[in-house]
């Protein structure tokens, strides 16, 4: 069970502003009902270009939904620019708090209101003040750098768990957790706590056993999460000599990229981890 | 307090009455070590003794077939790491990929440990395909382990015919049987299977014992060493309350297993169709036709598990849902995504799992409250389309 605030059951529970404008001046809208959680939000302005009413509307748990609903009350009478500096913080302090595991569902209503007054300004034919996109850090929940680097900055995160709790990059295979430790190293520099596992050494010297061994652990840790991505997966068939004998599974046996994804993921892996002699192939079941 | 609804049994059971009336003594004046000499250690060892004949009466089995352990958890990891110990040359587990934890997680830690798992998967109904079990059978297979009945679905799986099929190429087979033993009827003398996991505490026992069926003949590595006890197969004294409350629980579940398939099944079937008839867009998930009989998974389109739990909660109704949210983890249940439901409908999945303390009244009382509670959460839903 959640350790929930009484102002966060209160909130989901008696949740304010639900439902849809008719005319919306902008609308945002965040999430898939693939990821868990969404949330579309939409305003009207009134004559001084103040927020005169908004509405949610939102898939997801308590926290999720107790977190838009405070977000709407919060800006309700700003103008577009006061609303802008709204942060997932403020949703969170509006709550008294939230669990760490949920702090995503106070980002969620933060991007949406960004969305929503992106939206405005396109509409209006204007240019939207920074909508920096960025580039795909996260596939599985689609997350950005950008997005990442400021859950980072504006909360002053320290490491690769804090910024899964608070966007859910890394939350899924976990393939991308190396990439996000180096965006909270580049906001944080020095206060940042990122883990790095050693690189194992290359063993110079290998029994026959610990060679299958480190095949197989560097197939379960280093390659398998990134065919995962994909839904695809992978099985170690055999080693004869320093020849590789593996199985594509899942989507990666019918995958037309399997060649590539054999020399340029597999192989190039095992290289690595393992020993420069080794070449690997697919068998077919 | 509120009165508490409770339909969350496959996760743990009320201790019934007469559990704790047998086991109370024991957990007071009859304090004695059933491993002594004395007699006022050894009534407690006769007691023990009678514990194992009830659990064996139970499963169709014979009493010294019967090992008592700390757990469900506890059992299915002595069953597959103390088979591996005894098959040093065969490096592979074959198992499914809707297993519980208890033996998923065991699993993937000794492929870290250089032993190939293989999951086989399952269909749209959570329904295994045996062909693709058997091609999966080799000789460098150690161990099959299949559970009985699946406790997010209560999907059933024929495993006497697994057991066969697995036996016939000379390897070991084990089933986590934690969510079917006490609500179908077992008989293991009639069986193939060698290793066979229960706990107590999803059938009326309390927490904290569990039973491994080891069938006679079975090769199998001490998991914990200590003193004689369980003939030198799990060492540590007793948990004797436990073990004296599973056996009454196993005696009770005997007679009672009747019930649980007639009228505990027509409770589960009343709030099953009473919920679809009066909440669109849901759907059971699970092979209706082989399914436990206390067990209904229902996934309700566009809304979210946790939302439906919390506004259950403040009628008093326990349920639970394969949502991420209320895992802390970010992704719907492993069981409904290995089966194919959507993501979509595995975010709003309640299982609802009855016992025999379960009234009519209550499933009226659930049913009602459910179709308000859809539909608030529909009505805030940014994906029901309909809604003005």
């Amino acid at each position: 069970m959640w350790d929930y605030t009484d102002k966060v059951l209160d909130t989901f529970h008696h949740p304010k502003n639900v439902g849809k404008l008719d005319d919306p001046d902008g609308v945002g809208e965040v999430g898939s009902l693939a990821c868990g959680d969404a949330l579309t939000l939409m305003f009207k302005l009134d004559g001084d270009g103040r927020i005169k009413d908004v509405k949610f509307q939102t898939f997801g748990c308590a926290s999720a939904i107790a977190s838009s609903s405070v977000l709407t009350e919060m800006i309700k009478g700003m103008t577009l620019e006061e609303a802008a500096k709204v942060s997932n913080k403020d949703i969170v302090e509006q709550l008294g708090g939230l669990p760490d595991q949920k702090m995503h569902c106070s980002v969620m209503g933060q991007e949406a209101l960004e969305a929503a007054i992106a939206d405005y300004y396109r509409r209006k034919g204007g240019q939207a003040p920074q909508t920096q996109k960025g580039n795909i850090v996260c596939t599985c929940f689609g997350v950005t750098d950008e997005e990442i680097r400021k859950v980072v900055h504006e909360n002053d995160l320290t490491t690769v768990e804090e910024v899964t709790n608070f966007c859910k990059a890394g939350g899924g295979c976990g393939g991308c957790k190396g990439r996000i430790g180096e965006l909270v190293e580049e906001v944080q520099g020095q206060k940042a706590k990122v883990e790095h596992k050693p690189k194992p050494a290359k063993p110079t010297k290998m029994t026959n056993i610990q060679k299958i061994q480190l095949i197989q652990e560097t197939i379960n840790e280093q390659i398998r999460p990134a065919l995962r991505v994909d839904g695809g997966d992978i099985d170690l068939v055999d080693i004869e000599g320093n020849k590789v004998l593996v199985a594509f599974r899942g989507m990666c046996a019918q995958c037309k990229m399997a060649e590539f994804t054999m020399k340029d993921v597999v192989e190039a892996r095992l290289k690595e981890f393992v020993s420069d002699d080794l070449y690997v192939e697919e068998v077919k079941d | 307090m509120q009165n508490i609804i409770y339909m969350d049994n496959n996760a743990t059971t009320c201790v019934a009455e007469e559990v704790i009336e047998e086991m109370m003594p024991y957990l007071s004046e009859k304090y004695g070590n059933p491993s002594s000499m004395h007699t006022f250690g050894g009534q407690v060892g006769k007691k023990l003794a009678q514990a194992r004949e009830r659990v064996a009466a139970l499963l169709g089995c014979e009493p010294d077939e019967i090992l008592f352990t700390s757990c469900g958890t506890e059992s299915d990891n002595t069953a597959i790491k103390g088979t591996l110990a005894m098959y040093p040359n065969r490096r592979k587990i074959v198992t499914t990929r809707v297993e519980h934890p208890a033996v998923l997680t065991t699993c993937r830690d000794l492929e870290r440990h250089g032993y190939s798992i293989s999951e086989v998967s399952v269909d749209r109904q959570g329904k295994l395909d045996l062909d693709e079990l058997g091609f999966r059978l080799d000789d460098n297979t150690a161990i099959v382990s299949v559970m009985w009945a699946n406790n997010e679905t209560g999907t059933i799986f024929p495993v006497e015919e697994i057991a066969d099929l697995v036996k016939a190429r000379g390897i070991v087979f084990h089933t986590d049987a934690v969510q079917a033993v006490g609500k179908i009827p077992i008989n293991l003398k009639e069986s193939s299977i060698d290793l066979l996991s229960l706990s107590g505490h999803k059938l009326h026992a309390p927490k904290g014992v569990g039973v491994l069926y080891v069938r006679r003949g079975t090769r199998l590595g001490t998991f914990m060493h200590g003193g004689h006890q369980e003939s030198g197969r799990r060492g540590g004294t007793e948990n004797v309350p436990g073990i004296i409350a599973m056996g009454k629980a196993c005696e009770r579940a005997l007679q009672n297993m009747t019930e649980e398939n007639s009228r505990v099944k027509a409770l589960r079937d009343k709030l099953e169709k009473g919920i679809l008839a009066s909440c669109p867009d849901c759907f059971v998930n699970g092979d209706t036709h082989n399914r436990l009989p206390n067990t209904s998974n229902i996934s309700f389109e566009y809304i979210e598990g946790e939302s439906i739990l919390m506004l259950l909660d403040q009628f008093g109704i326990c349920a639970s849902s394969g949502s991420a949210c209320t895992s802390g983890s970010l992704e719907p249940s492993h069981v409904l995504r290995a089966m194919g439901v959507p993501f979509t409908a595995a975010h709003g999945s309640i299982r609802y799992s009855l016992s025999r303390y379960n009234t009519d009244q209550e499933i009226d009382v659930v049913v009602e409250k459910m179709v308000p509670i859809v539909n608030r959460l529909r009505e805030l839903s940014p994906f029901v389309k309909t809604s003005p």
